[in-house]
């Protein structure tokens, strides 16, 4: 066994894997209409290249990547385009987005398969190939495949490629039934990214609750080199650097990559999908979900993209009585859904139907007694409670210096927390603020320049009538600036902050101390105050933001 | 179907604040259990006389300040805030003593800095040292241990009059009731000029500590493990509080044998482990991160055996609490975690 580099925190939670890694992968059934968003990623929106009454064939792209960081989108089959038009998609800001609708026509009629050998394509051919393939994260996070496997510009030199089939999240088998049942296909896929990262080790973290996942990716390894390494079941250790600490004892730093450090993470169906496309030429059109919770028989399903979340649930016999609350991805960090109604994506691992049986009850909100539990679990060694009391009372500034933006959400100080404050909430609720604050200020840095540049431009035009009306010299050209050129990891940085999603930043205004706090009614970014400072009196206003 | 928006995490830890405080409260039991044993049915009237207060002051405070009353009652923040002080009390202290310690506790050290959680002094060592410089003789009057000069113990009846009356049983002075505590007796005779062996030789004296005294502690000791071991206090903090006290009794006992007491003695006597266990882990007022509750227990520590030693008292665990919730901000600031991914050093 090799070392294992244990990171701070983290937690055992429920686990609830077995209603739903008991039988195999199904086929979902072919739906008569699929609602295809151009926006499955991280990045750039994809740009249409179908309109409404277009016939697409199975695996046909319909939208193309637009710019460095996007994905290509496919028709998952063949049929007819309806309308290429803003529908409902499960995203956390509940905002609607662009979305290809086919009517399917039933024939599932392919485009021609385009199997390529990655051995003898340059490496920018094949990261071209899979960038047209559509090929994202689908651990969650979407992010497009191709720009994390160039390292060019990023890192000289690859040391480790960690393939994340950790899944530690409760409810979520998807990766694990994939790894079970196609383990092959993974490492196929890990193959061809060995090949284009040329990594100095490749190590595979699966969390040690699943030993027949870890059976199979072991025996898929043999002859390869990589390494299978069980690691503890602890939330979040899928979380990616968590993982690569685990993994590889590295940290990575505070507003850098894994890269930075020389290693790179992908997620097992990310694999997966890299050796469909490579291998066989198909791009990613459908993805394995877990249907599970509150359902009449959870299970994990092979389901085309774009399938809506109300007909997986049909597929899994229903709903059962007294669902409350639908969760795309997992109970710690997954969001809730007002509406069934939108369809499967890229990011969507996991559909969670939560009834009273499934989610803590709601529990009356104490104050902060400073005991400490969230500062022992919390993962990114942060002092929650400190972040909680800053955030609280608005003080950004000092939310900043407990390292606010270092919080990644993991969910583990709620958890923990015995006075059942809603602490994940307040640092999104002040890190949506900052960015607006930030957005504020660039606005008015940007009037001001332009501002300067007017005045800069009256004066020069001025002195050049001057100049002329004495004619002693000639007019001065301006020269128009160059646009600098970003670089790689600029674009990377700025794509991941545009993507940062901007739930519901509102804390209901009943959360106040000693009420329930389940009805987050509105989307609106308000917050209550609730107390002042240490030592003086709370205030319980409930005053918005 | 249309869902509620509630955004994550959906799940939790089935725990609360109230569970938390019921646990001290069983922690106590034990230790409770032994005091009665040898100081006699006063330690439960003046339990069961702090309780009440305790509740109605609490009640009083949360609806004047228009606080939900079933939630924060049912916190039983004010419960473990009266046993706390009550365990402190002399066994026969009369009933206004433990109101107005009570009183002082509840009301002015947490209500009015703005309730649970937000109060900067532990209450319960506010309202002790509220006691204890106001009433010195009250606070005093401690009887002696039975298995010592007094074989016939104070009957049930007894003992409320001399807490509601201050009667005291014809058949006893109150000499023969009462008695200086270990401590106070060390103190006295050291200051006397007697050795540390002369004065152990005492019949006050235990195994280990004072007659009595000893079996509580142990008492306490058995409770605050479990609390440690269900997490529900840090270890850092007694470690580091019994700790301190004996590094920096074994360092004088080193150099004198004859005027220091052992670094044994002191942990073993007087409120040092109830304190370590019970007192100084109140989470609201300790220090909150890893290191710094290591450091707020060790500076406990080592204040106690400074007023032992050196102060005007002969036990300091109060005081040096106290003391240490004052430090306890800048101690959080000054330890601050490694954030993940920070540099280094
Ligand atoms: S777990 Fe909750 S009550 Fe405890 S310190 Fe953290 S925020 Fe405060
Ligand atoms: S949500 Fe943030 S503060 Fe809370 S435990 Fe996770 S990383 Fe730490």
């Amino acid at each position: 066994m090799s070392r294992l580099y244990p990171f701070h925190g983290g937690l055992k939670t429920v686990r609830h894997k077995t209603e739903s890694n008991q039988w195999p992968i199904q086929r979902a059934a072919l739906p008569h209409r699929l609602t295809v968003p151009l926006r499955q990623h991280i990045g750039a929106i994809a740009k249409s290249l179908v309109q409404a009454g277009d016939r697409v064939l199975k695996g046909q792209m319909i939208g193309q990547a637009d710019g460095y960081i996007s994905a290509a989108v496919h028709a998952p089959t063949s049929g007819m385009v309806a309308a290429v038009e803003t529908c409902p998609v499960p995203h956390p800001s509940g905002l609607p987005d662009l979305c290809v609708v086919i009517d399917s026509d039933g024939e599932e009629c392919w485009v021609e398969h385009q199997p390529v050998d990655y051995r003898a394509l340059h490496p920018s051919e094949l990261r071209n190939v899979l960038r047209n393939a559509g090929i994202v994260g689908l651990g969650g996070a979407a992010f497009p495949s191709a720009v994390k496997l160039n390292l060019s510009g990023q890192c000289e030199h690859l040391d480790t490629l960690i393939l994340n089939g950790a899944e530690c999240e409760p409810w979520i088998t998807c990766d694990d039934r994939l790894m079970r049942e196609r383990a092959t296909g993974i490492v196929a896929g890990l193959q061809v990214m060995t090949h284009l990262l040329e990594p100095r080790e490749v190590l595979i973290g699966i969390e040690d609750d699943k030993p027949e996942a870890i059976a199979a990716m072991a025996e898929a390894c043999v002859g390869t080199g990589y390494q299978v390494r069980p690691i503890p079941t602890r939330y979040p250790s899928g979380s990616v650097k968590q993982l690569v600490k685990l993994l590889t004892g590295k940290e990575t730093p505070v507003e850098g990559l894994p890269v930075d450090v020389g290693v790179q993470c992908f997620n097992a169906a990310t694999a997966y999908t890299v050796h469909r496309a490579i291998d066989h030429g198909e791009p990613v059109i459908s993805r394995v979900v877990t249907v599970t919770g509150h359902v009449s028989q959870p299970g994990n399903f092979e389901a085309l993209l774009g399938t809506s979340f109300a007909d997986l649930v049909e597929q899994c016999g229903g709903y059962r009585e007294g669902v409350e609350r639908l969760i795309m991805g997992g109970p710690m960090m997954g969001f809730a859904l007002h509406s069934d109604e939108v369809p499967l994506t890229k990011a969507a691992n996991c559909i969670l139907a939560a009834s009273a049986a499934e989610l803590t009850p709601a529990q009356p909100v104490m104050p902060c007694i400073r005991c400490g539990a969230c500062v022992d679990v919390c993962p990114a060694n942060l002092l929650p409670q400190q972040l909680y009391w800053h955030a609280r009372a608005k003080e950004f500034d000092k939310a900043q210096d407990y390292h606010l933006f270092s919080c990644i959400e993991c969910g583990c100080c709620s958890y923990v927390c015995p006075s059942h404050i809603p602490l994940v909430q307040y640092y999104r609720y002040a890190k949506n603020e900052i960015w607006a604050q930030e957005k504020e200020k660039q606005k008015a840095e940007l009037a001001r320049q332009r501002h300067q540049a007017r005045l800069e431009r009256l004066e020069r035009e001025k002195q050049e009538r001057e100049a002329k009306l004495r004619q002693k010299a000639p007019a001065k050209t301006i020269k128009a600036t160059k646009a600098s050129e970003a670089g790689i990891k600029l674009d990377i940085e700025a794509a991941v902050a545009h993507a940062k999603p901007h739930p519901p930043s509102s804390i209901s205004s009943h959360a106040e101390e000693g009420e329930s706090i389940t009805d987050y009614s509105a989307r609106t970014p308000a917050l209550p105050v609730e107390g002042g400072s240490r030592g003086s009196e709370p205030l319980s206003s409930k005053q918005d933001a | 179907m249309r869902f509620k928006i509630v955004t994550s995490p959906h799940i939790s830890q089935d725990v609360s604040v109230g569970q938390i405080m019921r646990r001290v409260l069983y922690a106590m039991i034990p230790g409770i259990a032994a005091l009665t044993g040898f100081f006699g049915w006063g330690i439960l009237i003046n339990l069961v006389i702090a309780t009440v207060v305790a509740l109605l002051a609490e009640t009083v405070m949360l609806t004047v300040r228009g606080r939900p009353l079933a939630l924060h009652l049912s916190d039983f923040s004010a419960v473990v805030t009266a046993w706390l002080l009550a365990v402190a009390l002399p066994p026969l202290a009369p009933w206004w003593l433990t109101a107005l310690g009570i009183f002082s506790a509840i009301v002015v050290a947490k209500h009015l800095y703005g309730g649970l959680g937000y109060n900067p002094f532990n209450p319960a060592m506010a309202g002790y040292v509220v006691l204890l410089i106001s009433f010195p003789r009250e606070m005093s009057t401690w009887l002696i241990p039975h298995g010592l000069d007094q074989p016939h113990a104070l009957s049930f009846l007894d003992a409320l009059r001399a807490i509601f009356s201050s009667e005291w049983p014809a058949r006893f002075t109150l000499d023969a009731l009462t008695g200086a505590t270990p401590l106070d007796a060390l103190r006295t005779q050291i200051g006397l000029g007697l050795t540390v062996t002369e004065i152990r030789n005492s019949p006050i004296f235990g195994i280990v500590a004072g007659q009595g005294w000893e079996w509580a502690a142990l008492g306490f000791l058995a409770g605050g493990l479990w609390l440690v071991y269900t997490r529900t206090a840090d270890w850092r903090i007694p470690a580091g509080m019994l700790g301190g006290l004996a590094i920096i009794a074994t360092i004088f006992y080193l150099a004198d044998p004859q005027h220091y007491a052992p670094p044994w003695f002191h942990v073993w006597s007087g409120a040092a482990i109830f304190g370590a266990f019970f007192i100084a882990t109140d989470p609201v007022t300790a220090s909150t991160t890893s290191r710094g509750r290591l450091i707020y227990g060790a500076g406990i520590g080592i204040l106690v055996y400074i007023i032992r030693g050196f102060g005007g008292y002969p036990d300091g665990v109060a005081f040096s609490v106290l003391l240490m919730n004052i430090a306890a901000p800048a101690i959080d600031l000054y330890t601050q975690p490694r954030v993940f991914g920070a540099r280094r050093g």
